[in-house]
């Protein structure tokens, strides 16, 4: 028996045409990602190659979440080894890295030279003004998934709200407010999970 | 540069101190970088508090994944103690170690509860989460945007943030040209 969420999407999602596909994909989204990966990775994988729904997207992106570990990462690693196994999961993260890496390498040579200047300063911080944006939307866009979740919108609006003020206000330590808010909502979605 | 003698125990502890803060890194790799702090500058004067700085300022700037910066740290450490082949040695270690322990749980745990989807506790973790994940997407925007403290001069960033969030929520325009506009945005010193 498969679960709702995999029958609705069956006809809609395709997948990685080869391990070269998938190294190829990953390499160019993780060079697009300035400030942060996640809303590159949204908006290709799940509204430009459909290779996931949304739901699965936030699926997967919990476990992503509450492992240690980058959560990019992490989220490459369990992508790569749903299409392919531990080959997947090994190509999808040399993807991540590869390129970057020698970015990031290229930067450190060049950055003595540039650190002082004021204008390449400023563009960093109008880049990071974006990122955050690009952040936020993303997270926007994932709440209409919610719309389909088993514990009813109500709750699932009550306990995103909690979790953004104790987050982003109040600075909760995250580990904390995982527990406590993630525990409230994992019990009540396996109540009304039951058969 | 500064010089230091790193020996072979010195490399392996390197390696065995990102291995362990691996599992650490709940939230990602950044909420560790005090604790490298402490051992790379402090404990063991590997790294010169600048370098430190700029390791985690150069990866947050470069696209790709923000672990990085814990490469840049190793490839500093490799520097300080000889050359580019050093450098490059220091480099694997501490990507590599901030990265083996957590990435064999996180394929094991995937595997694992990929092969038990249907399981009802599988299924009521992924959906009791959700709104948690939502949130902490839009947290992190918010901590991101208001980096700089709350002070109403930071307004002209708060507005780029705010048009890029409505723009990438409500259309499809590639993201790359709203980074270049929030680049050029910067460059002039608008925002």
């Amino acid at each position: 028996m498969s679960s709702p969420s995999e029958a609705l999407a069956a006809p809609l999602t395709a997948r990685p045409k080869s391990l070269t596909d998938l190294f190829v994909s990953f390499t160019l989204l993780a060079l697009q990602g300035f400030g942060g990966v996640l809303a590159v990775v949204q908006r290709e994988l799940v509204e430009n190659k459909r290779w996931m729904t949304k739901e699965e997207f936030i699926e997967e992106w919990a476990v992503a979440q509450i492992m240690p570990g980058p959560n990019v990462i992490n989220l490459s690693i369990t992508l790569g080894a749903r299409y392919f196994g531990l080959r997947g999961a090994l190509v999808a993260l040399a993807g991540m890295l590869t390129f970057p890496l020698l970015v990031v390498l290229a930067l450190a040579l060049v950055y003595a030279q540039f650190a002082a200047n004021p204008q390449v300063a400023g563009a960093l911080h109008g880049m990071g003004a974006v990122a955050a944006g690009l952040i936020t939307a993303t997270g926007l866009k994932l709440s209409s998934a919610l719309k389909r979740n088993v514990m009813g919108l109500a709750l699932c609006v009550a306990l995103g709200v909690a979790a953004f003020v104790t987050i982003a206000w109040l600075k909760l330590p995250l580990a904390w407010v995982l527990v406590v808010l993630g525990g409230i909502g994992c019990v009540t979605a396996y109540r009304k999970l039951a058969p | 540069m500064n010089t230091i003698v790193l020996q072979a125990a010195d490399w392996l502890s390197l390696f065995v101190h990102y291995a362990s803060l691996s599992l650490l890194c709940v939230g990602g790799a950044i909420t560790t970088a005090p604790d490298m702090h402490r051992f790379l500058v402090q404990e063991k004067a590997w790294l010169t508090d600048p370098q430190f700085s700029a390791s985690i300022a150069i990866a947050q700037a470069a696209p790709g994944p923000n672990v990085l910066f814990t490469a840049l740290m190793g490839w500093n450490v490799g520097l300080n103690a000889g050359g580019l082949w050093t450098a490059a040695l220091g480099m694997v270690l501490c990507l590599g170690g901030i990265m083996l322990p957590s990435s064999v749980l996180v394929y094991l745990t995937a595997q694992w509860s990929h092969r038990n989807r249907d399981l009802r506790a599988v299924r009521a973790f992924k959906q009791g989460m959700a709104p948690l994940v939502v949130a902490l997407l839009v947290a992190t925007g918010w901590i991101l945007a208001t980096a700089n403290g709350y002070a109403w001069a930071n307004w002209p960033a708060w507005a780029v943030t705010l048009v890029t969030t409505l723009v990438v929520w409500r259309t499809r325009v590639h993201l790359l040209w709203l980074l270049g506009a929030g680049a050029v945005l910067g460059w002039f010193g608008w925002i």
